[in-house]
């Protein structure tokens, strides 16, 4: 992980701490939904908070193939233009 | 190795069995008999009910029953057949034509179900190309429509005009359409979207206006269409779903517009084409249905009538409303799953039922005990559901 990579996965950590209801320890290849076990709302309501704090939008039809940590921060790279 | 299909839903089962184990089936009720649109006999003992979405309280009116009564014995029992091959009879055309009149629309298209208008209109409105901007609360309908679509889908947050206009700023103009989706009344806690607030965005940002009327169809506005209506808002909105299944009191859906080309969504939407149209019977009760709630404007004033009493004896309890807004959806907030079982299941013991509604079918992950009052509620009817509800949620 560069010095980008883990500063969105400090970011991203951070915002997903309030869903994280059973306190798993968040690795990049933590599967978000899977491994917390957080509805699809929930998910859903997560991702907002990510799109606000790096200022993107992240289509929903885009989170299908972004199932851990890891490729989340592909994709904020990706859509932030990064 | 191959897994079950079905193991994935082991998470599910077990929290059925945790529910099943505090008492009756909360998400699958049986009603043994429906006595009216009040009243319906559950485990032999007869009930109040006060969580069917059944506004109007029209189900039991004779001049519908005899409609359909004779729609069922000109017509047959069903039209084993789409809408596009031997499915569109007469009465289709005229449920379009007495709905599209009374929506003040040019253009109405009837689906069979409320579930599929919002499938239908979305799947033939957006496409891969297009952007819809739904509100973070919508219906599942919505959400799966929108899947649907193939659409670029973004979520804004709930009844948030300047998230909305955020979002609409910060994606870029790919060239596509843009289809903003919000809903007249929400159906789990009450609330109503800002239109007013929603139509000032649209003179900001080019896209075209959805408003699913579902609950709020035959409930609000000066003629019975809706928040559009009761806001005066309605040549701002393009495009108009809602559902025959609540204040209609039968079973299906439509979408409406004024667009020359909107009679192209028959020819392009998959949940129109494909699905058998409803049947003769449905047709003709949503057709004397309509009539009367366009000829009978006192059960919309009743309903009002019910439902602010409901709200404030629920509001002099204590209770926790779903929302500061009267409307014929009043839901109670509740601490948690185990406890909101255990509530509503008394309930039931005490001789009222409602609707439970648990995460992720509600906003923000809360628990709600979910009312839907009707105009055929009396005020005993009122007074007795807030009376067990003082004793059932306030005292517990």
């Amino acid at each position: 992980m560069d010095a980008r990579d883990q500063e969105i996965f400090d970011a991203v950590t951070e915002l997903l701490g309030q869903f994280n209801a059973e306190s798993i320890e968040l690795k990049p290849e933590t599967d978000i939904s899977g491994d917390l076990n957080i509805d699809s709302v929930s998910v859903m309501d997560f991702v907002m908070e990510v799109e606000d704090k790096f200022d993107i939008d992240i289509p929903l039809n885009l989170l299908s193939e972004t199932r851990t940590i890891a490729e989340l921060i592909n994709v904020v790279k990706t859509r932030s233009g990064a | 190795m191959t897994t079950s299909l079905l193991e994935k839903h082991r998470g599910l089962s077990e929290r059925y069995g945790r529910m099943m184990e505090a008492g009756e089936n909360a998400v699958g009720l049986t009603n043994d008999r429906i006595v009216s649109p009040t009243r319906a006999l559950i485990n032999g003992r007869e009930t109040i009910l006060a969580g069917t979405n059944n506004y109007m309280g029209i189900t039991f009116d004779p001049d519908c029953i005899a409609a359909g009564k004779k729609a069922l014995e000109e017509f047959g029992t069903g039209t084993t057949g789409s809408r596009i091959a031997n499915g569109t009879y007469a009465m289709h055309g005229e449920l379009e034509r007495v709905l599209a009149g009374m929506l003040d629309r040019k253009h109405c298209i009837a689906f069979t179900t409320g579930y599929q208008a919002n499938l239908g209109m979305l799947a033939g409105l957006a496409g891969p190309k297009d952007t819809v901007f739904l509100d973070a609360d919508s219906h599942s309908s919505i959400y799966d429509g929108c899947a649907l679509s193939g659409a670029k889908l973004v979520r804004f947050r709930h009844n948030d005009a300047a998230d909305l206009d955020k979002r609409l700023a910060r994606m870029e103009d790919d060239g596509g359409g843009r289809l903003v989706v919000v809903e007249g009344i929400y159906s789990m806690v009450g609330d109503r979207a800002p239109l007013d607030e929603f139509v000032e965005v649209k003179k900001k940002h080019e896209f075209e206006l959805l408003v699913d009327e579902a609950h709020s169809f035959g409930v609000l506005g000066p003629n019975g269409r809706g928040l559009a209506d009761e806001a005066g808002l309605e040549d701002d909105v393009d495009y108009v779903v809602g559902t025959f299944s609540k204040s209609v009191g039968a079973i299906g859906g439509f979408g409406a517009g004024n667009q020359d080309m909107f009679e192209m969504i028959r020819y392009a939407s998959r949940p129109y084409m494909f699905t058998a149209s409803a049947s003769p019977a449905s047709v003709a009760t949503s057709i004397a249905s309509i009539k009367k709630l366009q000829a009978e404007p006192e059960r919309r004033t009743q309903l009002a009538k019910n439902s602010k009493r409901l709200f404030e004896g629920f509001r002099d309890l204590g209770l926790e409303t779903g929302c500061d807004v009267v409307s014929p959806v009043i839901a109670v907030r509740c601490p948690d799953e185990p406890s909101t079982i255990t509530m509503w299941n008394m309930l039931l013991a005490a001789g009222v039922y409602v609707n439970i509604a648990l995460p992720p079918g509600t906003p923000g992950n809360i628990c709600l005990l979910r009312c839907s009052v009707s105009a055929a509620h009396t005020d005993a009817d009122i007074d007795r559901i807030i009376a067990l509800f003082g004793e059932v949620v306030a005292a517990g």
